[in-house]
């Protein structure tokens, strides 16, 4: 019964402290660091129980072990004690339920945003079409397509698939999503920090899964006005192989490319 | 002829009962005993959780380098899916509600045999010829199924996933679908219709009652897989367009059946594991299983919710109605959070013996107690959002199937000495579950870490992420630690061969089983006990020492009338 006592105790040593990340990244935009706070909620709630539980385990493992040929006694119900540990899980269960629709309601909101970003995914590779300019940006497998877009801004992706499921995943905003074909699947971003994170495919779509690479680099509104219209004036191609080229070589044999063709 | 005893401390024995058949490979061809069956399910399974074990060590070794060349891109889709399908079809499955299930759970309720002997025969025989042709699938041309173990539209459509091994796939889970129908089916009817007398619905032990409630999932979800494979495979060969878009199917729905099935599956796995680590631990504690009507309903309550929460697999479809499936995802923790505290509570003041068996118990309480606490997060959709599809999610999973190992190696222990006659060497068996337990924990710990780094499942190569070479060495050495513990169960079971004779009972254990000879005659018994209560054998052996009721009183007096015996 000290765990009972230990239990609130070890919560506000947390909360004395910075409460700590528990694995998980702090993320780039807003709902990536809602969803960061929640998993740091439940990861006390966690830590705290699993620590309870084993508490008690190491306790009975050690103090209970076998000293005599003696029966123990033959006791079997304890209705309080039950009442208690059928209660007490539910009203934890319910909070943590609170908690999840207050952060979920956030994370699948769909503000008006200013910025449209269309995504299509394919095997292997991304397609980032940005409607109302000339903007284009394609790749497969480690060219990695890279989807350029504006930091402290709210961005509005419509995501879709030409073949098969695909995931759409990118770690640092704490966020994925299936490409689904025949599915408009839409979501919004955002960002609050610059920079360029990596992205990857997360859904098994046949060979070169593991290559479907593509990344999202955060800049300033400013840069990202001055990068659409770099593909106006007929310069698509030259930016968009700036945008992807970092990396041309690839494992995919190429004939691969022919169904998708290069736009 | 099998009599009730009207005393304990009396002995009635009537004359035996002698059996003539077949013996040797004719025997194993054609019986229709229980026990022959449960043994051969056993056997089988075992081998499968072999074969995928090996798969598993192939795949670790592919990702100890971040540019691995071991297998190709395509035999490492092969080897994942084979893994993840023998796993839960082949061995995980028929290992739960057919193996020593089959064996035991007759001889619990004190029946001669399962109600359809000869069906029981069948889905043996289904099962075998399944999992043949599941494995059939590498030496056909184009490899074996590589769409994952869940066979997601449109990649398993034959536009996409042409080739043989894949409806070899379909085929074997067809065939292993009816099995475990017919499973269920004998489950059902043997726990509804053949208990001795005396073995109430509420005498039965916790094993008897979980295989109850698996039996009833069985009966709701197998049939729903086995129609979506019909689908499937019109959809592949006879032009429909169930599953794909050109044609106006729904991919998404795919998902909804296999989950549908999926989902139910995993407890369907996991309860009759609950229920073997839930006898072992009240039996090596020398008490009655704490809390034992609340177990009952608890695993009533995991069943129930356990068809309504499919979709929580698919929050990251965005097509799907997140909060329903959330509260009732995240309810399954009170019915299983009730389990582990009446395992903490039947080990409390007993007098704990530390068999291997037990330990196998204690390592799938602990293991199991990751598993359940990482699965909460899931069932949150904004943090399965971010873990989907991530190694966390993979070892979420091998979390929860690694206790159900340890569950499964401590029936072998705990059991088989009941089956075969023999006991195991224990101190092999510790040094088992040593490995087992190290190993587990150094293979899926990192995976965790892994998943939050942002490795996806599924990749046989991270060229852009070397930094995760580390975690995945840990991880594989891991994986190497259960493989050894795997041999030592193997050397155990050759060096313990017709060595260490078991008794009838030599656990001092509580229910109808150890009451018969090890091993069971044909027909199972010579006599029975009173049944009062959910552990007979326990009470006969230590009338003095029956359960207490509610509250820690004095011993309850005979509660129920006694049943009226019958010759």
């Amino acid at each position: 019964m000290r765990g009972i006592v230990a239990l609130p105790l070890a919560a506000l040593a947390l909360a004395g402290c910075t409460v700590p990340a528990f694995g998980a990244k702090k993320g780039v935009t807003r709902t990536a660091q809602s969803t960061y706070h929640l998993w740091q909620g439940f990861s006390i709630g966690a830590v705290v129980i699993g620590a309870f539980v084993i508490v008690l385990v190491i306790y009975a493992v050690l103090r209970y072990r076998r000293r005599s040929d003696e029966i123990p006694p033959q006791s079997q119900y304890h209705i309080p004690m039950e009442m208690l540990y059928t209660i007490v899980p539910i009203l934890i269960v319910f909070g943590l339920f609170a908690a999840t629709i207050v952060v979920e309601n956030q994370v699948v909101a769909n503000p008006r945003s200013p910025v449209t970003i269309d995504v299509n995914a394919f095997q292997w590779g991304w397609k980032f079409t940005y409607p109302g300019s000339d903007a284009v940006v394609v790749g497969q497998t480690t060219q990695n397509p890279t989807m350029v877009m504006p930091v402290d801004t709210s961005v509005h992706i419509n995501l879709t698939s030409t073949d098969v499921l695909h995931g759409f995943y990118v770690p640092e905003f704490n966020f994925s999503r299936y490409a689904l074909p025949g599915v408009k699947n839409q979501f919004t971003f955002y960002a609050v920090d610059r920079g360029t994170f990596a992205g990857q495919c997360t859904q098994l779509c046949g060979l070169y899964h593991s290559l479907m690479y593509f990344r999202v680099k955060v800049v300033s509104p400013a840069q990202y006005q001055t990068w659409l219209a770099s593909f106006t004036n007929g310069a698509a191609a030259a930016a968009a192989a700036k945008a992807t080229g970092q990396q041309t070589s690839s494992v995919v044999p190429s004939k691969s490319t022919s169904s998708h063709g290069a736009q | 002829m099998v009599d009730v005893l009207e005393h304990p401390g009396v002995i009635v024995d009537h004359g035996h009962e002698e059996h003539h058949g077949p013996s040797g490979i004719l025997k194993w061809l054609t019986s229709t005993d229980h026990k022959v069956i449960g043994l051969s399910y056993t056997i089988t399974s075992v081998i499968m959780l072999v074969i995928g074990g090996a798969f598993a060590e192939i795949i670790r070794a592919q990702l100890a380098s971040p540019n691995g060349t071991l297998v190709s891109f395509a035999q490492y889709n092969e080897l994942f899916t084979m893994h993840g399908s023998v796993m839960i079809y082949l061995f995980a499955g028929p290992f739960a509600f057919a193996a020593l299930a089959n064996f035991i759970v007759p001889i619990q309720i004190g029946a001669p045999d399962m109600a359809f002997p000869r069906l029981n025969a069948l889905s043996y025989w289904l099962y075998l010829t399944g999992s043949i042709t599941m494995l059939s699938g590498f030496f056909v041309a184009g490899g074996a199924a590589n769409f994952g173990w869940v066979a997601y539209a449109p990649l398993s459509n034959s536009a996409n996933t042409p080739g043989a091994g894949a409806d070899l796939w379909i085929g074997a889970l067809l065939l292993t679908g009816f099995s475990a129908i017919f499973s269920g089916v004998n489950l059902c009817a043997t726990i509804f219709y053949l208990r001795a007398p005396g073995m109430t619905m509420f005498r039965m032990p916790i094993f008897t009652w979980n295989l109850l409630i698996t039996a009833i999932l069985i009966l709701l979800a197998f049939p729903v897989l086995t129609a979506g494979l019909i689908m499937l495979y019109c959809d592949r060969h006879f032009g429909t367009h169930i599953f794909s878009v050109n044609g106006g199917g729904v991919p998404v729905l795919w998902q909804h059946i296999f989950w549908f099935w999926g989902h139910p599956e995993v407890y369907i796995l996991a309860l009759p594991f609950f229920g073997m680590a839930t006898e072992i631990i009240a039996v090596f504690s020398r008490k009655p299983v704490f809390g034992y009507k609340g177990m009952v309903f608890a695993t009533i309550s995991i069943g129930a919710l356990s068809l309504g929460v499919w979709a929580h697999h698919m929050f990251t479809t965005g097509v799907v109605l997140l909060p329903f499936f959330s509260i009732m995802s995240l309810l399954i923790a009170v019915p299983t959070g009730i389990k582990i505290f009446n395992w903490i509570g039947t080990m409390w003041r007993g007098q704990i013996w530390f068999s291997t068996a037990m330990l196998m118990a204690l390592g799938f309480l602990t293991t199991f107690l990751i598993g359940g606490l990482t699965g909460i997060y899931l069932a949150s959709p904004p943090l399965d959002f971010f873990t989907h599809d991530t190694y966390f999610v993979v070892a979420h999973f091998h979390s929860v199937v690694m206790a159900l190992v340890f569950a499964g190696m401590g029936g072998l222990y705990y059991w088989g000495p009941k089956i075969t006659g023999y006991l195991l060497n224990e101190r092999l068996g510790k040094i088992q579950f040593w490995f087992l337990l190290i190993g587990t924990n150094l293979f899926t710990l990192p995976q965790y870490l892994l998943g939050l780094e942002g490795m996806p499942r599924r990749v046989a190569v991270y060229p852009h992420d070397p930094q995760w070479k580390n975690l995945n060495d840990w991880s594989s050495i891991g994986a190497a630690l259960i493989g050894v513990s795997t041999v030592i169960f193997v050397i155990n079971v050759v060096h313990s061969w017709k060595k260490y004779p078991a008794g009838d009972n030599p656990w001092d254990a509580q229910t109808l089983e150890w009451f018969t000879t090890s091993p069971p005659p044909h027909h199972n018994f010579y006599r029975l006990p009173q049944i009062r209560s959910e552990r007979p054998t326990w009470d006969y052996n230590h009338p003095e020492h029956r359960s207490l009721g509610h509250g820690n009183h004095a011993p309850a007096h005979d509660e129920a009338p006694d049943e009226v015996p019958v010759a």
